[in-house]
């Protein structure tokens, strides 16, 4: 039987591996990647508990939370082409020309 | 009558204000006649009041509310009543003189704007300090004043010696003027009101202690502004200033002030007869002891400054005894003949160059026989000779003091009119008669300007007719101030006038018969009790040994030790934390995204970590 504890660990593994590919990685690409796979941890966790509680409006906010990934992910890939274009690498390590 | 009252109080005003107008400009002739002719304005109006007051009783206003806090009830009211409008009328008249007076005195000088602006606010604050019908309009006025002089006093602010005088004068009043302070504090704590008339209703009924406090503490600020013992000695320093402010500063506008308040608090201090005996005789001590000092010195306005301080002594004998409207006459016929004094002595100034050694001077008759009759009118009145204005006022105080059974104390002030004859005329006789001393030094002395003598008559005239003056003065002033009665028979008061005048006629002869023949002999100049008399008494010495150089080495160590080393370094601490902190955290910012992700991870975290520790209990 999967119970919500299940859904609840699924959720936080898939979420710490986002948070370790934000951390680590250095190609813009795969961090565009990490944190899809962070808001999918998140979503999958308002699902179970929207599930478990008989409430829909955890579900909505996954929908919600779908739209506003794929409208930042549009956005972010235009700018990383444009940068691509310019600069010719996705590297963090060559954005750094605003150092404090 | 508002119109008139309100004319006389904010003509000065109106023309300090007019005049500073053009302060920083170079000299224009206008702004001295326009504020010349607003004073004399002021004085038709004060002289207007005169006449209102005599005939219609005291007028009192309220112009409109000033302070209203909780129970605190302070409105700008004022009262012109037999005793102010007697001041009003002394002190613009003085002062309109001493305004004419110095269009031509100083003629010549490059801030003569600026000067008048000052003497015109130095006019207004007192008439504030005299009309005000509360303490704090009173102590508006007090503090107008002192300002006020500081400025004048300083005029002259590149003379290193000037501006310390008016530092002197200044620090001097503050000291005064806590003790005047805690007087007023005193007052609205007991009584709940500033007004005069609610305070003089309630002493009665207050109780003793508190009204000797209340006493002690208002004389302590009179003795600041009047300059007694012992804190006089900003007056004689004070004379660092132009010489038509040292007449206003004397005769007018300042150490009157001092006398008023007394006269004015008189039922507060028939009460507290004790009180009253100390301030006689600390005035009989001033009296004798400032005449002292005028015996020995050779400057020509310090003299004139202890003969101001020594009457003062006198007015303060009369106002401690009770014989207040005596001590408001002394006050006023003083005013006519020492402004007199000091307005001659500046034309002698002018005449020699600024030279103020009087041992420098001599046989000026011949050159300037205006002012040298005219002040020695000034001097005869105030020696007190028959029939001259000083006789009849500083007479009266002796006979108070007799009557009074304080022997000591009349005579203290017998020997000082003695004094006071013989150092007058030593100065007469060295500065315009004797050996032409001054043609040593190559000055050619010439008479002042005509207007200047011109503008000086009146108060020769008053100097010899205000004492007649002495029974319509007295009707008019003991409406309000009580009576004083002397007891003494007919006989022994005839005596005592002839004994007062016989010391003081003695003076006089002494004095031109010893400058006849050319003075003291050197040999008194080594002399024990000359140098005590030349050096003031040592007591500026002592002054500067005993407070101010210990005063200096407690605000040296303050600043040394404890600002900088203690303060400073707390302060400078902090802000170096701050300022390494920020240092520190400044390489946080890299620029790099992957740090950025990684704090904003770290932070995450903290805050995880914080709400698992701040959960809220179940």
């Amino acid at each position: 039987m999967i119970t919500l504890t299940h859904y609840l660990v699924l959720t936080g593994i898939l979420f710490s591996i986002g948070l370790v590919g934000v951390m680590r990685r250095t190609n813009l690409l795969m961090l565009f990647f990490s944190t899809e796979i962070l808001l999918n941890a998140i979503n999958i966790g308002f699902v179970a508990v929207s599930k478990y509680y008989n409430d829909l409006s955890g579900q909505l906010f996954a929908f919600f939370i779908i739209a506003v990934a794929a409208s930042e992910v549009a956005v972010g890939l235009g700018l990383l082409i444009l940068w691509y274009k310019r600069n010719g690498s996705v590297d963090l390590n060559s954005l750094q020309t605003m150092k404090g | 009558m508002e119109n008139y009252l309100y004319t006389a109080l904010f003509a000065p005003l109106a023309s300090s204000l007019f005049v500073a107008l053009f302060a920083a400009r170079p000299k224009m002739l206008f702004t001295g006649i326009v504020a010349s002719l607003l004073i004399a304005i002021s004085m038709i109006a004060s002289f207007v009041l005169l006449i209102d007051v005599n005939t219609y009783g005291p007028l009192h206003v309220t112009m409109m509310d000033w302070i209203a806090a909780g129970n605190l009830e302070v409105p700008f009211g004022f009262v012109v009543d037999e005793v102010s409008v007697i001041m009003m009328v002394t002190v613009t008249l003085v002062s309109t003189i001493v305004h004419i007076y110095s269009i031509g005195y100083m003629d010549h000088d490059k801030s003569f704007n600026r000067f008048f602006s000052y003497l015109s606010a130095f006019v207004f604050s007192m008439m504030i300090l005299v009309m005000s019908d509360n303490f704090v309009g009173l102590f508006i006025g007090w503090e107008g004043v002192g300002l006020c002089s500081w400025l004048l006093i300083g005029f002259w602010y590149h003379k290193h010696s000037a501006s310390w005088a008016a530092n002197e004068a200044f620090i001097m009043n503050r000291i005064a003027d806590l003790g005047m302070l805690m007087g007023l504090f005193l007052i609205y704590w007991t009584v709940g009101s500033f007004q005069y008339d609610e305070f003089f209703a309630s002493v009665k009924t207050m109780d003793p202690t508190i009204l000797t406090t209340i006493g002690i503490f208002l004389f302590i600020g009179a003795m600041g502004k009047s300059a007694q013992f012992p804190l006089h000695t900003w007056l004689a320093d004070a004379m660092e200033g132009p010489t038509p402010v040292s007449a206003l500063i004397h005769a007018a506008t300042m150490v009157t002030a001092g006398v008023y308040l007394v006269i004015r608090c008189g039922e507060l201090y028939t009460l507290i007869p004790d009180v009253g005996f100390a301030i006689a005789s600390l005035g009989a001590f001033v009296a004798i002891f400032a005449a002292s000092m005028a015996l020995v010195n050779n400057d020509l306005k310090r003299i004139i400054a202890y003969s101001t301080l020594s009457q003062l002594g006198y007015m303060f004998v009369a106002a401690g005894l009770g014989a207040y409207w005596i001590a408001l006459f002394h006050l006023m016929t003083h005013a006519f003949f020492k402004s007199l004094l000091f307005l001659g002595a500046g034309n002698v100034m002018h005449a020699m160059h600024d030279e103020l050694n009087i041992k420098k001077m001599g046989g000026l008759y011949g050159s300037m026989k205006a002012t040298a009759i005219l002040m020695s009118v000034a001097s005869v009145a105030l020696a007190g000779i028959y029939p001259f204005a000083g006789f009849f006022s500083k007479d009266k105080i002796l006979e108070v003091a007799f009557s009074e059974g304080a022997y000591f104390l009349w005579f203290a002030l017998f020997i000082g009119a003695g004094l006071t004859a013989f150092y007058s005329f030593r100065l007469v006789m060295l500065v315009f008669f004797g050996e032409k001393e001054y043609v040593k030094y190559g000055i050619h002395p010439h008479e002042a300007q005509p207007f200047v003598i011109y503008a000086l008559l009146p108060l020769g005239l008053l100097a010899v007719v205000a004492g007649f003056l002495e029974h319509t003065f007295e009707g008019f002033v003991t409406r309000l101030l009580s009576q004083y009665e002397i007891h003494i028979e007919h006989g022994t008061e005839t005596l005592l006038i002839a004994a007062t005048l016989g010391i003081a006629l003695s003076g006089i002869a002494f004095a031109v018969y010893m400058y006849r023949r050319g003075g003291f002999s050197k040999a008194w100049e080594e002399r024990f009790c000359y140098k005590l008399l030349s050096n003031q008494y040592y007591i500026p010495k002592l002054y500067e040994l005993y407070i101010m150089r210990p005063f200096s080495a407690l605000a040296n160590f303050a600043w040394q030790k404890i600002d900088t080393k203690v303060v400073d370094l707390t302060v400078d601490l902090i802000a170096k934390m701050v300022y390494s902190t920020g240092e520190k955290s400044r390489k946080m910012q890299s620029g790099n995204l992957s740090d950025m992700l990684r704090w904003m991870v770290v932070g995450m975290v903290v805050l995880l970590i914080l709400a698992f520790v701040y959960r809220p209990m179940v």
